[in-house]
Parts: structure tokens; C-alpha cells; sequence
């Protein structure tokens, strides 16, 4: 292993040139895996069980992208990273994409230089307070302490809420999501703030979580989504196109447990164009004729994954909300396969 | 009046001294009651010791074992004492023990990180108990360093075998080309001949060997290594290799050789000057700038490579410090015997000098060994990365004490077993001249 390494740094020249023109997808081909950059561990986001294998809501857009590209979904090399390193892994190619709950920012996409490739949770800034403190809404948080992770786009939210509304507060600051737990519990901090998919996901784990509530003001939009390098146009669409397709499915009554049949042939032409059964989807994308039906297979489609990960029936228990499709009212809407 | 005056002429009988000055009450009045203000002292020193034990033995052994969840361990606790507070919840380490010691690392391939670990200690052993362990087991020791990646990495067994005959080409070179020109030549040439073995020839070896006799053993992957086994794994390279490199800059820095010196200054000054962490950073993240995209440089060699340089730049210090308090005597009369400079070094200066840095090296060893907890920020799952992913998972989100004072358990086992073994390797070498 150690010459191979050796051997790799010693014609960096040579190859530069060759893998500079190559796109990544046919580096990701080439290889036969995906690297995926997820998180080193949040609830129902990703986090490896007991076993070792990888779960969670972003981890299934990877699998599903790997499932499109390689035709297995296991083809996953999952790159745990944290708040500080993901974007210079994604910029510096040690991922091939990143699936991190990131917020879709102005400045990430245009100065970082990545390119969002959609929306897989729409999420938005909440907060958490004991119910002892008597509280309803969070205008009347004047002078309360706040635990608040740094470095993020909460910490920057808030400081307008708050300006905004003409009140004060004083911030506790920490530096991750276990941190604050145990702050918030000890009573260091009145309130806690953060993503109301995290808050719920806190509140859950608490020994007595009926003592704490939510509060209803959504003070920001956080839409998380998966991203990849600028200028890599082919790539980015084939991320794009993959949650698209996990979303569609969803839209047009495709799961993991009908697929098969669909897959046969049907009378509706979009499913048809969708599970490569007509047109040539696939072939414009550069993959096989049945990509999509892969990635939905991967994991089943948005509804499914949703359901499985961080849904009602799980203990992190999120209701679909905004993330509902557009026809029952939320904000999915994937643009026509066509 | 008579002046009669009376002596004693014989003994009075040894008698036994008083109970309250010998025993168990003699020792707790000598050295517990020995005044008021002692006496104060020791009852509010012992309602403290009470205080911390009262809390904290329930908690460690009033605890639940058998859970799958946090939740279930709240209501074992609840039924069995009415209370969570102040009960550990120990199924955590129960569920997931061996993902904690073995990180990813395949089930069914365990043995091979225990294997490795327990030839770890034979191959030290000759070199740690050097007046004990026969001196043909330094063989293990010498194979060790091929074993290991071997045994922990799998694939073709050619692999070590061709890193370990660079050494063997290296070593032909320099006796041919010393024996018909000079040594220094030999030296320079054999050097060149296994950098040129490792770097182009050494993979076709490997290539033609392997597809002839493929034997080999299943490959892992570096990324399935975790956990406690890779804070050792990373240690012991660490401190293995920092050892000599450290020896080789502190004699650098003392050269007369000005290249050489300022060559060591820059380096030790320079790393020394750096975070550990900048360091993994630029491990971690940065080189893949430099390198060209689909460039596999191994994560792990990588952190490695960091974490050695790391500590061979502290360790140099180490050395340079117990170089620098050897009386000039010792030198002066290393040269009066016509000693060349090696042959100081490794008789007289080297003993005597690494004999006064022990407390300084071992304690720059435990540093490293615990710095290794540094690489779950970039991203790797050691002891601390994993604790952080098992609170991610849903069935034991929320848990913190029992996970730290877990891991706090492996790292003193380790450390204080460096410390002792300091401590005796002190009293060993002892002369009795100060």
C-alpha cells in the first residue's frame, strides 16, 4: 500500500494533465465508487448504526446517486466530515459531492464556488424553551441567554431577529449540537436555537421532553441540500436529476414496492420517460436507460426515505410540512422528466 | 546527711511503647491528628473523599447493563430505583464495546488487529526488557514493522515483502560500492538504490509476483479503520518512528555541519511552531490541492506521516536537552579514547544522554498517544468520532458521561502503564552518581 502511495505522488505530473479533463463522472465511473461527504453524526441525517453502515435522509441521496451512476447503491464511499472541513473537501476533490445538511446560501454558491444541486429538506430556524419559563412566542425573549452553535448561519439569524424585534439577548456560545444539549438541560442557557428539524430531534432524546416546547416563530429559511464543484455541469446534473427523480417518483405514485411492475411498461408516458422505458433520459444524462429506476430502487422515493429516516413513524418524528409535494401543499416540485 | 547518691546499675525491661503511639492509632494520630488544625483538616479532607465516592461508586455500579435505548435504560432505572439520577447507563458500552475498540474494521476479520497487537508486545519486549528477554527475539521485532501493515491492511503479502528487500538492495549496494570506493559513497549509493527499489521497481515485483503466486489475505480498507485500535495504530507509529527520527535532528541541530544544522533548526522550529491540527488540516484536506484528482494517498499514511514528524520535532528538544546536560568531560573524554563520532555517540554520549531525557521522552509519548484524539475534527472515527456518531444514532442520543468515562478508562490503561514503565526503566539505569 505504502508503494503504491509513493508511487502515486511520483507521477502527479504525468497524470495531472490526463485527470484535469476528465469529468467526475466518468471519475466516479473509473473508480467504481462515489465519495460522498456526509456528517460525522446527526440524528436521522447520517450516522452509522451499530454495524457500521451508513443510515439517514442524506445518506439515501448518496446511495441514490451512487445507484444511478454505478447501478449500486452500496458503491459508496461515505467521507464523515464536519462543519469546518466540508466545503475544502468538496473543493479540493477529496468528495466527489457532499450531502450535509447545508444551507443553500448566496455566498456558498456563489463565491465558495459550489453548486447546489436542489432542495432535499426544507428547514428553518426555531427555538426550544422550558416550559416553566412560561413563554409563547419568541418576541417576548427580551434578555433571555441563548445557546446558539458558532460559525453557522443560526448564530447570524438570530442576531437579526432580535435586532429586528428591538430586543436584547445574551448569547451562550457552543460548538455542537451534543454540547448544547447538555448546556440547555443544565439551564445555562433559557433557550436553545437551531433548526427546528434538530430541535425536535433534541427534544425527542430528552428524559422528559413534555416539559420543553417549541416555539412557533420561524425566524429563517434553511433549505438543506446536497451540493457539488462549480463548472462540473455534467455532474451537477446528474445529482440534480437523481433527487429530481426521487421526488417525481413520489409524485407519480412510483415505490420501491410497485417499481418493478412500472418498470414493465405503463400507460403514463412520464413514468415511462422516468423509468427509462421510453426516451432517452438516460443516454442525455450519459447513463444507462434505467438510472432512475436504480436510484428509486436505492432506497424507495422521497416520501419512502423521508418516512424511514426522520418521518412520524421514527423517534425523531418530523411532520412533512414544507416538505410536503406541491400538490398537497409543500414546496416539492420537481421540474417535468421530458 | 549521708551523699549517698544512687545509680541505677540495672536495666529496666524493654517495655512495649504506648498504644496510641504505635499501630494503626499511632500512624493516624502521628500523621492525621497531629495538631487542631491537621485534625480539621483531615475530617473536612474525608467528608470530600465521601462526598465524591457517595455519588459517584452508585452511579458506576447501580447501573443498567441490558437496554437497547436510553429510554429503556430511564425506565429500568425508574423501576428499579425510582430515579435516573445518579445511575449510569453502561448498555451503551455493552451495545456497542467492540465498535468502540475496533471502529469499522470487519467482524470476522477481528483477530488480525488483535494478532497485530499482541505481536506488538512480543517485539517489544526484547527492546523494553532488555535484560530479561533473550536477544534473538530483536528477529520479531525486525519483521514486526513488515507484519503489521500487513496483518492490519491484508492484500498481497509481495507488498511488505518488496518494502523489506529495499532494504536488503540497500544494503548489497552499500557493501559493493564501500568496498571498491568509500564508505560515504557506499552510503549515498545504497541509500539512492532502495529509494529507486521502493519508488519504480519495487511495483513491478509486486505486479509479476502476484499474478504468478497470488497468496494474500482480504483487503481493508482504510476508511473501516476506528476506534481505540486506531488511536493505538497511530500511536505506536508515532512513537516508534519519531524515536530515531527525534535522535537524528537533535544531533543534526549540535552538527558542525552547517547545512545539516540549519536544516534541522528549520525543520524542528518549524513544525514546533504549528498546531498539531493546522497540520491534520492540511493532511487532510489541503494536499488533494497539490495532488491531482483519482491521487489515493491513503488518509491514515497520511495522518501518520503528520503525527511522526509532529512528535520527532518535540522529541528532538527532548534530546537535545539531555545532550545538553552531559559535562563536556564525557566528550572530551570520548575523543581522548579515539572514538570517531559514531562510536561516541552510540557508547558514550547516546546512553548517558537518552538515560537523563527518559521522563521527557515518555511524557512526549503519552502527549502524541493522546493527540491521536485529535483526528475525529478531521473526520475520522477514533474513540472520540465514534462516541459522537453513537449519540447521533436515535436509540442513544443524549448520553455523555458514560461513553467519556469509558474512554477516559482505555486512555489511563494505556498511559499509566507508560509512566510505570518509565518509572522502572529509571530505577534500572540507575548509577548512583548524581
Amino acid at each position: 500500500m505504502k508503494k503504491s502511495v509513493i508511487l502515486g505522488v511520483a507521477t502527479v505530473a504525468g497524470l495531472a494533465a490526463a485527470a484535469a479533463t476528465a469529468g467526475t463522472v466518468d471519475d466516479v465511473k473509473a473508480r467504481g465508487k462515489l465519495n460522498c461527504g456526509v456528517s460525522s453524526g446527526l440524528a436521522g441525517f447520517s450516522l452509522p448504526d451499530a454495524n457500521g453502515e451508513w443510515q439517514g435522509f442524506d445518506v439515501a441521496v448518496c446511495r441514490a446517486v451512487a445507484a444511478a451512476v454505478l447501478g449500486d447503491s452500496s458503491a459508496v464511499e461515505f467521507v464523515p466530515t464536519t462543519g469546518k472541513t466540508r466545503f475544502t473537501a468538496l473543493a479540493s476533490g477529496e468528495i466527489d459531492m457532499l450531502a450535509r445538511n447545508t444551507t443553500w446560501t448566496f455566498s456558498r454558491d456563489v463565491d465558495l464556488k459550489f453548486e447546489f444541486a436542489g432542495v432535499n429538506y426544507y428547514d428553518g430556524q426555531g427555538f426550544m424553551v422550558p416550559k416553566a419559563l412560561g413563554v409563547s412566542s419568541a418576541k417576548e425573549l427580551d434578555g433571555a441567554t441563548v445557546c446558539i452553535q458558532t460559525g453557522t448561519t443560526t448564530e447570524l439569524n438570530l442576531a437579526d431577529f432580535f435586532r429586528a424585534n428591538n430586543i436584547s439577548y445574551e448569547p451562550v456560545p457552543i460548538e455542537t449540537n451534543a454540547e448544547a444539549q447538555q448546556q440547555y438541560l443544565a439551564g445555562a442557557c433559557d433557550v436553545y436555537t437551531t433548526d427546528a428539524s434538530g430541535l425536535a430531534a433534541t427534544r425527542a432524546t430528552f428524559e422528559n421532553p413534555g416539559d420543553h416546547v417549541l416555539l412557533p416563530e420561524i425566524i429563517s429559511k434553511e433549505p438543506l441540500g446536497p451540493l457539488v464543484r462549480h463548472g462540473d455541469h455534467e455532474w451537477g446534473d446528474v445529482v440534480r436529476w437523481t433527487l429530481n427523480a426521487l421526488v417525481s417518483a413520489e409524485e407519480l405514485g412510483v415505490t420501491s414496492a410497485n417499481i418493478d411492475e412500472l418498470s414493465a411498461g405503463t400507460d403514463n408516458p412520464e413514468v415511462n420517460r422516468l423509468l427509462g422505458t421510453e426516451g432517452t433520459l438516460g443516454e442525455m444524462l450519459g447513463l444507462n436507460a434505467d438510472w432512475a429506476a436504480s436510484a428509486i430502487k436505492a432506497g424507495g422515493n422521497y416520501g419512502e426515505v423521508f418516512a424511514k429516516n426522520i418521518g412520524e413513524e421514527t423517534p425523531i418524528g418530523l411532520a412533512r410540512g414544507l416538505n410536503a409535494q406541491w400538490t398537497d401543499g409543500g414546496l416539492l416540485y420537481s421540474p417535468p422528466f421530458r | 546527711m549521708s551523699d549517698v547518691s544512687f545509680v541505677r546499675t540495672e536495666m529496666l525491661p524493654e517495655q512495649a511503647p504506648p498504644a496510641s503511639e504505635v499501630g494503626a492509632i499511632g500512624w493516624i494520630r502521628h500523621n492525621l491528628f497531629s495538631g487542631w488544625f491537621n485534625s480539621i483538616l483531615t475530617l473536612v479532607s474525608l467528608y470530600a473523599i465521601w462526598y465524591v465516592l457517595s455519588g459517584v461508586l452508585p452511579w458506576i455500579f447501580q447501573s443498567v447493563w441490558n437496554a437497547n435505548s436510553l429510554n429503556e435504560c430511564r425506565e429500568i432505572m425508574i423501576a428499579t430505583w425510582g430515579s435516573t439520577h445518579g445511575h449510569a447507563c453502561w448498555a451503551v458500552i455493552n451495545d456497542r464495546w467492540l465498535q468502540l475498540l475496533f471502529g469499522f474494521y470487519p467482524s470476522h476479520l477481528y483477530w488480525r488487529p488483535i494478532v497485530s497487537l499482541i505481536l506488538l508486545l512480543v517485539a517489544l519486549a526484547p527492546v523494553l526488557y532488555s535484560d530479561r528477554v533473550s536477544s534473538k527475539m530483536l528477529i520479531v521485532t525486525a519483521i514486526y514493522p513488515f507484519l503489521m501493515p500487513f496483518l492490519m491492511w491484508g492484500g498481497t503479502i509481495w507488498g511488505p515483502i518488496a518494502a523489506a528487500l529495499g532494504f536488503v538492495v540497500g544494503w548489497g549496494v552499500y557493501t559493493l560500492v564501500s568496498k571498491q570506493l568509500s564508505g560515504l559513497f557506499g552510503m549515498i549509493a545504497g541509500v539512492a538504490a532502495s529509494v529507486i527499489w521502493w519508488l519504480v521497481l519495487s511495483s513491478y515485483f509486486v505486479g509479476a509476483l502476484d499474478s504468478v503466486l497470488p497468496i494474500g489475505i482480504e483487503a481493508v480498507q482504510s476508511r473501516q479503520f476506528g476506534g481505540f485500535m486506531l488511536a493505538i495504530l497511530l500511536g505506536v507509529v508515532a512513537i516508534g518512528v519519531s524515536l530515531p527520527i527525534g535522535i537524528v535532528l537533535a544531533l543534526g541541530r549540535q552538527s558542525d555541519l552547517m547545512i545539516v544544522k540549519y536544516l534541522c533548526v528549520g525543520f524542528i522550529e518549524f513544525i514546533r511552531g504549528v498546531p498539531l491540527i493546522t497540520l491534520l488540516f492540511v493532511a487532510s484536506l489541503l494536499l488533494n490541492l497539490f495532488l491531482p484528482p483519482g491521487t489515493n494517498f491513503d488518509i491514515i499514511l497520511r495522518v501518520m506521516i503528520m503525527m511522526t514528524l509532529f512528535s520527532a520535532a518535540y522529541m528532538a528538544e527532548v534530546i537535545r536537552g539531555g545532550l545538553a546536560a552531559l559535562p563536556r568531560g564525557q566528550y572530551e573524554g570520548a575523543d581522548s579514547l579515539g572514538l570517531n563520532y559514531w562510536q561516541a555517540q552510540r557508547l558514550i554520549i547516546m546512553p548517558q544522554a537518552l538515560k537523563i531525557s527518559i521522563p521527557g521522552i515518555v511524557s512526549t509519548f503519552i502527549g502524541i498517544f493522546k493527540d491521536t484524539t485529535l483526528v475525529s475534527i478531521i473526520g475520522l472515527f477514533d474513540v472520540i468520532g465514534l462516541a459522537s456518531a453513537i449519540r447521533a444514532d436515535t436509540a442513544w442520543n443524549g448520553i455523555y458521561w458514560e461513553l467519556f468515562a469509558f474512554i477516559a478508562a482505555l486512555f489511563f490503561v494505556v498511559c499509566f502503564s507508560m509512566s510505570r514503565y518509565s518509572m522502572y526503566l529509571e530505577r534500572k539505569l540507575q548509577t548512583g552518581h548524581h
